[in-house]
């Protein structure tokens, strides 16, 4: 492969990574407190398809509608939606204590339900499939600082600086979740909270609202990468098509990858991205082995569990109470 | 029985200020269980204050009041003679209560400085450097030893309890509680935690200290108090009291300390272990060289200081461990052989090896937690059980036996074990374990958390399958009580057999040193 097909490569593969990045960033948060929310997929169906209907109500029949307003909108919307979606998920778990793991596959399907059924009616509105167009809202998500980056699409700067601003704030938000786990007090408290709740608890940590705040807002940065998947990588559209619940699964995957830190997750999510598109620089490949290359994600996550198993390294193990259930009296 | 003053009030203790706490008329019911029933405490400061009382009596479940968690149902909790309410561990931390539970509150991955500071907010900069520094003070102002830097997983049981005694310090406790703080501790790092706890006191810290050994109460305390069955029963000065005493106190009556032990007649080899090595997925040497004889019509003790391999070995006796090198082999009494290296429990059954086990895991290894007895019982017989259907009848016969033989307190057998006490659920595990007639009986801590009355039911259990002529191997922690229960007793330490001694002609100083004949550290503080 040539420099400039890697560099082409690299450039879908930093896109596609973004969307289970924001996935992987927010489940990562949840998991730390002690929350195995196996309902990212649905979660990102709610931050891209509620992103979507904020802005395309706000843009339909205004054709003075501002972009930045627009992208603000579908902004703030995905958030609070996807926080709600966590909101369910830790109103269930937490404080009814339902099982994880069922709770978790149930918001994936009404994720993706409720996504499809309003995709499905904002369709209808704007005259049938594949006519639905937020175009000022996906604009200003794409911009990006042309005077550096450039627009010849095989120039390495282009490969580093060529992608909408919320590509870039995916990895500011792992850094910021880095140093919020490793060096306050709040993340030292909530990773307690994952690891052993009843140690927390006698510290003297609520953790009711710790469990709820680390999983709405996980949820809510969960929600960002179906916006981002809604905006950037599909150019502000709707599609039926169940791809966002693929990613979603690959978001979970990533965060096992990535051994719960937010930097591995980083190039975790390209790597994972690199992985998914190879099979279209592979030479050879017809319609049913190039599926057999879109595997290697999963494949890759398969390996890296059975190395982290293998080194049996306490510090890669997932925190200890993930997917368990906490009531103080029942110690 | 003499009572100090106090215990007599019962209500409105007024501002005194002789005293840290005050409980007064504390009552907690869990569902229909009463856990503590009017219950009244008084600590005084800067005194240790022995709270004894059987398993069950409800000592953990009123100091768990004091330390906010759990709230009580009736009652008035007075701390320097304010009336208080103690909503959580935080409300306890603001009163300067801090508790040492029995199982540690760690977060294994977090550094020690990590596990201090865990929890607190004082507004002030997350600074590792300084709570490192702050950690070592407090260590170096009481006794203790500890590297601030360590991580939890690393650390052995006595430096885990070094270090939340350091956390409820830092946290600015002035009433310190220990539940059961020696459990798990050598006779040395008992000794220590003492030194420590005099420390304490001699800097003005009240301490109540959560035990139900009686050696231990009278060492360290200034005045005991005493529950029996949720309900308090009162307060003795120590140096006014005998351990007789405080066993009538705790009891209720006079209950004999001796342990009937007839000699062993026709003991012949049953198990016969040569050369054991196990090494675990870790390559370390669990088991190093073990070499020894059970005889029938004996009761066989090992002793040693917790995890020194005395679960390893009864698990690669069972079929549970995997082993390196050496034998293991079965002597039935028919003069046969039979080796039982390479076997799992189902081929050592199969093969007709009537052998039983007592797990130190309970409700993990044992039982299982959510059936009933019948359903435990079946565990053991379902084999038997010919056709497509279950047959409870067998089974739920057995259950009944036990629950009257054995006096199992339990609404029926079909009552989920998990719920029962800790001496409810030993008697059905033993109680299954024995009718199945073994040749070998196997107990790893058959009395672990048991009170008194149901550790003797227990003695005579194991006893009286002795003198069926049964080899029973008995792993225990109270050196008094093996020396009084076995006949000869192996002494393990770090996973080698220092000693096999004859516990008729051996005092209890010679073996706690066999226990610690080949550690490097630990003696050399002293």
């Amino acid at each position: 492969m040539d420099l400039t097909s890697f560099l082409t490569l690299f450039h879908s593969a930093v896109v596609f990574g973004t969307v289970i990045l924001f996935g992987a960033l927010g489940e990562i948060l949840t998991e730390k407190s002690g929350n195995l929310n196996l309902g990212v997929p649905g979660i990102m169906y709610l931050g891209g398809i509620s992103g979507l209907t904020a802005s395309f109500i706000y843009e339909n029949g205004n054709p003075n509608a501002s972009g930045l307003v627009s992208a603000l909108l579908a902004l703030i919307s995905a958030f609070v939606f996807s926080a709600l979606g966590g909101l369910l998920y830790s109103f269930l778990t937490i404080t009814l204590r339902t099982n994880q793991n069922v709770t978790g596959l149930t918001l994936t399907i009404f994720g993706g339900g409720l996504a499809n059924f309003l995709g499905g009616m904002l369709q209808k509105f704007s005259g049938g499939v594949g006519q639905v167009k937020v175009g000022k809202a996906a604009d200003t998500f794409g911009i990006y600082i042309k005077s550096i980056a450039g627009t010849d699409t095989s120039h390495p700067l282009y490969a580093i600086f060529g992608y909408g601003w919320l590509t870039y704030i995916a990895i500011a938000i792992a850094i910021a979740i880095f140093f919020f786990l490793g060096k306050t007090r709040t993340g030292l408290n909530l990773r307690a909270v994952g690891e052993n709740p009843a140690t927390a608890d006698a510290a003297g940590i609520n953790v009711t609202v710790y469990k709820y705040l680390g999983t709405c807002i996980g949820a809510g940065i969960s929600g960002f990468g179906g916006l981002y998947y809604t905006m950037n990588y599909i150019g502000g559209t709707w599609a039926n098509d169940g791809t966002i619940e693929a990613l979603g699964w690959l978001a979970v995957a990533l965060v096992i990858f990535a051994t719960w830190r937010p930097i591995n997750a980083v190039w975790g999510a390209y790597l994972f991205g690199i992985a998914y598109w190879a099979y279209l620089y592979i030479a050879g490949l017809n319609r049913h082995t190039l599926e057999l290359f879109k595997m290697l994600p999963y494949v890759v996550t398969l390996i890296v569990l059975i190395f982290v198993s293998l080194r049996r390294k306490k510090e890669d193990q997932p925190p200890a109470h993930l997917g368990l259930p906490y009531f103080r009296e029942d110690r | 029985m003499k009572t100090t003053d106090s215990a007599v009030q019962i209500k409105n203790p007024g501002q005194n200020q002789i005293y840290a706490i005050q409980m007064r008329e504390i009552t907690k019911t869990f569902g229909s269980v009463v856990a503590n029933k009017k219950v009244m405490l008084d600590l005084k400061k800067g005194e240790i204050l022995s709270l004894l009382g059987e398993n069950g009596s409800g000592k953990t479940t009123l100091m768990n009041m004091l330390s906010g968690i759990y709230h009580p149902d009736e009652g008035y909790i007075f701390i320097n003679g304010k009336e208080v309410s103690i909503q959580s561990p935080r409300d306890a931390y603001k009163y300067g209560i801090g508790m040492i539970h029995q199982h540690f509150t760690l977060v294994d991955v977090f550094t020690a400085a990590e596990n201090v500071i865990l929890g607190l907010n004082d507004g002030s900069k997350f600074d590792r450097k300084e709570v490192s520094r702050k950690v070592s003070e407090i260590a170096s102002r009481y006794g203790f030893e500890i590297d601030p830097e360590k991580k939890i997983y690393e650390m052995s049981v006595s430096q885990k309890q070094t270090l939340e005694i350091i956390k409820a310090l830092y946290r600015g406790a002035d009433i310190l509680i220990l539940d059961e703080p020696t459990a798990v501790l050598t006779p040395q790092e008992t000794d220590k935690l003492f030194a420590v706890m005099r420390n304490m006191k001699k800097d003005g810290k009240s301490i109540i200290i959560i035990t139900h050994k009686l050696n231990e109460v009278m060492e360290i305390s200034d005045r005991v108090a005493v529950l029996r069955k949720g309900e308090y029963i009162g307060c003795v000065d120590t140096s006014e009291t005998s351990p007789q005493a405080l066993t009538d106190m705790m009891v209720g009556r006079a209950t004999t300390l001796d342990i009937d032990r007839p000699d062993p007649v026709d003991p012949e080899p049953r198990l016969v272990i040569e050369g054991l090595t196990c090494i675990d997925h870790e390559g370390v040497k669990r088991l190093d060289n073990v070499s020894f004889t059970a005889n029938s019509g004996e009761i066989l003790g090992i002793a040693g200081i917790a995890g020194s391999g005395q679960k390893e070995l009864l698990e690669a006796i069972a079929g549970l461990y995997p082993v390196s090198k050496g034998t293991i082999t079965y002597k039935p009494k028919d003069k046969s052989e039979m080796s039982l290296v390479g076997m799992d429990p189902l081929l050592i059954k199969k093969s007709g090896i009537a052998m039983s086990f007592v797990p130190e895991d309970r409700l993990g290894m044992g039982l299982v937690g959510s059936m009933g007895m019948t359903g435990n019982m079946m565990l053991r017989s379902w084999r038997k059980n010919r056709g497509f259907f279950v047959n409870r009848k067998d089974p739920n016969q057995l259950a009944n036996q036990i629950l009257k033989n054995l006096e199992v307190v339990t609404p029926s057998t079909e009552f989920p074990v998990r719920r029962l006490s800790g001496g409810n659920v030993q008697k059905v595990l033993v109680g299954r374990e024995i009718a199945s007639a073994p040749a070998v009986l196997m107990t790893a801590y058959a009395v672990r958390g048991l009170d008194i009355n149901t550790s003797y039911t227990i003695y005579n259990l194991l006893t009286e399958q002795k003198t069926k002529g049964v080899a029973v191997i008995y792993v225990g922690e109270d050196l008094d009580v093996l020396l009084a229960l076995c006949d000869r007793l192996i002494v393990l330490c770090g996973g080698q057999v220092s000693g096999v001694v004859d516990c008729r002609n051996i005092t209890k100083e010679e073996v706690g040193l066999l226990m610690t004949k080949y550690r490097k550290e630990g003696a050399s503080h002293d």
